[in-house]
């Protein structure tokens, strides 16, 4: 977040980080390290592939469509269909937390895959992908199974949307829809975000009218439950009032995604995975969509503003001060010791196509100053805002993704706000159907950096010497090798939740235990030890 | 209930595994590589492939793991990924400086059919490669055997592109450790050395993904087995394999293209491997076992007899990669307890043939699968049909554990969840006594946990 605090022109950095660099790499890289100036629109060159070589945060199509989007649901049965890797390793590992009571679906302890073998490769594996699908379904009974394709697939020619077609008539009482996910689908996880929104939406979304019985009925797009996110926000729409018709996809149901188009606003949390729903079903349902941000007590607070702002009810806005009136004293105590301890210090995050921005906001709180950050696999909106989505270049690598045409839906179209009202909202300063991106919310002379490389994140450490760097697990011990703590943004280092106000304390407090540890000034061996070392961590432009 | 899903009933598969008991290969090539000093280790496809492998090993080790991705788009899926190597090659020798790239493959290279001698020698032509530097690889197609594989795949990658001879007979013995922890790798060399034997441990991941805190990152760390090492074992006495999944295959290049005999052991651990071990390392550098080993033994030993009233006759189920099981199995079986269910999704028939020939009578009914379907969810079922007292294997086996609320020993790859393994060895007359203490910690917690007041004892 912009604190107005002064930091050190960074140009000289850039130059070193692109004079190792062979010139054409030092060329693309020269377009996605930017010094930010909020004053001037720049361009971030971003969602472009990766450099082969690059030693890159990033992932691929199927994580992020599996991987994120679809895995937080706990009653549909995730199927990979490829070799065993791609599902092993997408095996509760990204730690979305769900609860189906005592006896309700959940498979999220499972792991799913058809195996496949080389005789698959040569000679197609629809007949072990029909096997398995049936299989499923004598054990398990699931309501829904979702296909996901890894890389091979794509080559031999499987068509996993015809094998479900089939299965899906074949069984009769299972929902079965495939994706076309393939790890080498687009430039970064943000490819399989996007396969992930068009399926769920073309075979899921809208297949139950039943009407939700709240009074002020929101669906929460692009939360996924980490560390339990999902369940802190959850406990605060309840105490305000405000009934969640569906998550996408945290703790989720698959009854949920489908008559989640009944709601009245979506709420979208992560903008890169998951706009596209929100843009889909504003144009199909008429639902408008408001960026919001459970991450910081002060962005809680004005995100259920927000819904209050919308629903123009004078009971659900007083319900909504009364309960950030409760909630906020517990925050304050805690902050107001804490921030003894963490003003002035620095922060770094790299990570996610959104994280990067909300947690900004929980290092403000704590006093800490943003002194670079940037995305994995953000876009061009993600940065600079969704005004420049129509001068975004359409490369070959997004073309290979479906655009799906959506259209008002002769008979369920129902805008549920007036133009006029929608205006009123903007006017106001609410994100509607908008997203104002991460820069404009950064420092004077910050650097971004999109999709950082091995080499770059180094270089800034030597340069910045932050306090603490976010990142995810990759990056992990490389740079607490260097004696920094990382703070993982993905899994939270089994920590959590950090939404909501619960959450922020539960930040507040586990970035306390990391910058004050005292480890960090006894990496060296008293013998080796020379005079300043001790208290060398931090940056000497601090005012 | 966590695994609320699982049925008793088993029912034949064919097309679904769940709950795997193995993963692909190419993590077990990136491990092995890593073993190499100075060696990046590359991984030929999707950059997701990389980032997963980066991801596992780094949580299993909480330790840097560095690689490079070819970072595959649709266009080099469909036009073949030479141009994106050759470029990975060039940018990782000019930002990364590494004195090796070990570049492994992936099903989608695999699948479109690159061949990377033809591209490594394409890009030595080029000039891409600096003098003094190397390339080196194998295939890793991951819808064929295991991580296991892989492993074995890039040990045979490292023979065929780092190992030479000098031509003068050397006093040494190879020895290729297997899929193990950086701690075992260590015991073994510690091993030797009492011996008096001089060994080459390759690949050798200590001091790679067990470095030191020193405020220092370190991309090289100091540990692997160097070049230097590697251009002379063609002149070793004999190669010890251990482990016939993981290491049999780099030991039979190498007699192939060195002449150097070869013996497949299992892995030692537990008491009749160790034993093993230690007298085939005796027989290949011809020196005497030192009686040091006598005492090391003699601890081991002391402990079974000691508390063999707490494992006598106890049940347990174990799944994980076949170089382990079958040393753990003839472990159980010397403590007097039932290996009653084993799985291992790695495939190979001598797996189960080594098993059988190991548990001979003493198991009746007898669980033994490996292989398509050979999963965790399987091991369930079982464990449901005929309960055990105690269960072995990776983190994933938690669930399971607290479902049925069986003791718990975590063993094997990945341990996502606990620490330990890469500083004590479970390799050894010494790692004998770690494992013991494991199995009787977490069968004695459970006593303790659940003994009634009156019946709850200080003294165990």
């Amino acid at each position: 977040m912009n604190t107005g605090r002064k930091l050190p022109d960074p140009s000289k950095l850039k130059e070193e980080i692109l004079a190792k660099y062979p010139t054409k790499v030092a060329r693309k890289r020269d377009k996605s390290i930017i010094i930010n100036d909020p004053k001037l629109d720049q361009e971030i060159q971003s969602n472009v592939r990766t450099i082969p070589g690059i030693i890159t945060q990033r992932g691929c199509a199927y994580a992020g469509c599996k991987g994120v989007v679809l895995g937080p649901t706990r009653d549909i049965v995730n199927l990979v269909h490829g070799p065993i890797g791609c599902s092993f390793y997408a095996w509760l590992t990204r730690r979305n937390q769900t609860d189906a009571g005592a006896d309700g679906d959940n498979f999220m302890t499972y792991c799913f895959s058809t195996d496949m073998q080389d005789d698959n490769i040569v000679f197609g594996g629809e007949k072990k992908l029909k096997e398995a699908i049936q299989e499923i379904y004598d054990i398990f009974k699931p309501k829904a199974i979702g296909v996901f394709s890894t890389c091979p697939v794509g080559l031999i020619g499987d068509d996993v949307h015809a094998v479900s077609r089939e299965m899906k008539e074949k069984l009769g009482d299972c929902n079965v829809f495939g994706f076309s996910c393939e790890g080498y689908k687009g430039v970064s996880q943000s490819a399989g975000h996007h396969i992930a929104n068009n399926q769920l939406f073309k075979h899921v979304v809208g297949l139950d009218d039943t009407k939700p019985e709240g009074k002020f009925n929101i669906n929460l797009l692009g939360e996924y439950n980490i560390g339990g996110d999902g369940f802190e926000i959850d406990r605060l729409f309840k105490l305000c009032g405000i009934n969640v018709v569906c998550t996408f996809s945290g703790n989720s149901t698959i009854g949920a995604f489908e008559k989640s188009h009944t709601a009245d606003l979506n709420l979208v949390m992560c903008h890169r995975s998951i706009n596209y729903m929100a843009e889909m079903m504003e144009t199909k349902y008429g639902i408008p969509w408001i960026k919001v941000n459970f991450i910081g007590a002060d962005s809680t607070a004005k995100a259920l503003r927000k819904v209050g702002e919308y629903f123009e009810d004078e009971g659900l806005t007083a319900k909504i001060e009364e309960v950030i009136a409760a909630e906020m004293p517990a925050v304050k105590a805690v902050i107001d010791d804490i921030r003894t301890r963490t003003e002035g210090k620095l922060a770094m995050l790299f990570v996610g196509g959104s994280r990067a921005h909300h947690y900004q906001e929980l290092f403000r709180e704590l006093g800490m100053a943003t002194v670079s950050a940037g995305y994995e696999f953000g876009h061009r909106d993600d940065y600079e805002g969704r005004k420049v989505l129509p001068t975004i270049k359409v490369d070959a690598d997004s073309r290979n993704i479906e655009e799906i045409k959506v259209e008002a839906d002769p008979e369920r179209f129902n805008p549920r706000a007036s133009e006029e009202k929608m205006e009123a909202l903007k006017a106001k300063g609410l994100e509607v159907s908008d997203y104002r991106g991460m820069a404009p919310d950064m420092n004077d002379n910050s650097l971004i950096v999109d999709d950082i490389s091995h080499w770059e994140a180094e270089k800034l450490v030597e340069f910045y010497k932050p306090d603490i760097f976010c990142a995810g697990i990759k990056e992990k011990y490389v740079i607490q090798k260097s004696g920094i703590p990382l703070k993982q943004l993905h899994s939270y280092d089994y920590g959590g939740p950090y939404a909501g106000f619960k959450g922020a304390v539960n930040f507040y407090t586990d970035i306390d235990k990391m910058v004050s540890t005292v480890i960090w000034k006894k990496l060296k061996a008293p013998w080796l030890k020379k005079a300043d070392t001790g208290e060398g961590l931090r940056a000497e432009y601090v005012a | 209930m966590l695994l609320r899903h699982t049925p008793k009933e088993v029912a034949e598969r064919h097309g679904v595994t769940i709950n795997p008991a193995k993963t692909c290969q190419p993590v077990g090539a990136m491990y092995a590589a890593l073993g190499v000093h100075g060696c990046l280790p590359h991984s030929h496809g999707s950059q997701g492939c990389c980032s997963y492998h980066r991801s596992a090993l780094t949580r299993h080790y909480k330790e840097p793991i560095m690689a490079g991705t070819s970072s595959f788009t649709e266009g080099s899926s469909v036009f073949g990924g030479q141009a994106n190597l050759l470029a990975a090659i060039a940018n990782m020798f000019t930002i990364y400086d590494p004195d090796i790239i070990a570049v492994h493959t992936t099903c989608l290279s695999e699948t479109i059919g690159d061949d990377l001698n033809q591209i490594a020698q394409k890009a030595g032509d080029d000039g891409r490669i600096p003098a003094g530097k190397k390339v080196i690889f194998c295939n890793t197609p991951s819808y064929v055997g295991s991580h296991v594989t892989g492993f074995s795949n890039m040990v045979a990658g490292i023979v065929r592109g780092l190992a030479a001879k000098t031509g003068t007979p050397k006093d040494q013995v190879n020895i290729i450790p297997g899929w193990v922890e950086p701690s075992d790798m260590r015991e073994i060399k510690r091993i030797a050395k009492e011996m008096g034997v001089n060994i080459v441990l390759f690949p050798d991941t200590s001091d790679v993904v067990d470095t030191p805190q020193t405020g220092e990152f370190k991309m090289y760390p100091d540990g692997g087995v160097t070049q230097a090492e590697l251009a002379t074992v063609g002149d070793s006495i004999k190669t010890l394999a251990l482990g016939s999944f993981a290491s049999e295959a780099g030991a039979k290049q190498l007699d192939i293209d060195f002449k150097v005999p070869y013996e497949v052991l299992d892995l030692p651990i537990g008491l009749s491997a160790t034993d093993r071990f230690v007298q085939a390392l005796a027989s290949a550098a011809k020196v005497e076992v030192p009686d040091s080993f006598i005492a090391e033994r003699g601890r081991l030993v002391d402990v079974i007899a000691d508390m063999s009233q707490y494992l006598y006759g106890k049940k347990v189920a174990l799944y994980g990669d076949p170089d382990q099981l079958i040393p753990l199995t003839e472990f159980l079986l010397d403590l007097n307890m039932l290996p009653m269910h084993i799985v291992s999704g790695t495939p190979g028939k001598k797996f189960e043939k080594r098993i059988r020939e190991i548990v001979g009578d003493r198991i009746p009914n007898l669980n033994l699968k490996n292989g398509q379907q050979a999963d965790m969810f399987l091991m369930h079922q079982w464990i449901k049909n005929e309960p055990v007292d105690l269960l072995i294997g990776n983190t994933y086996g938690k669930y399971i554990a607290r479902d049925e609320n069986i003791p718990f020993v975590r063993h094997g790859f990945p341990i996502l969840d606990r620490i330990g393994h890469s500083y004590f060895p479970t390799a050894g007359f010494t790692g004998g006594i770690r494992l013991l203490e494991q199995m009787l910690g977490v069968i004695m917690d459970k006593i303790d946990r659940e003994a009634s007041e009156p019946g709850f004892e200080l003294v165990m």
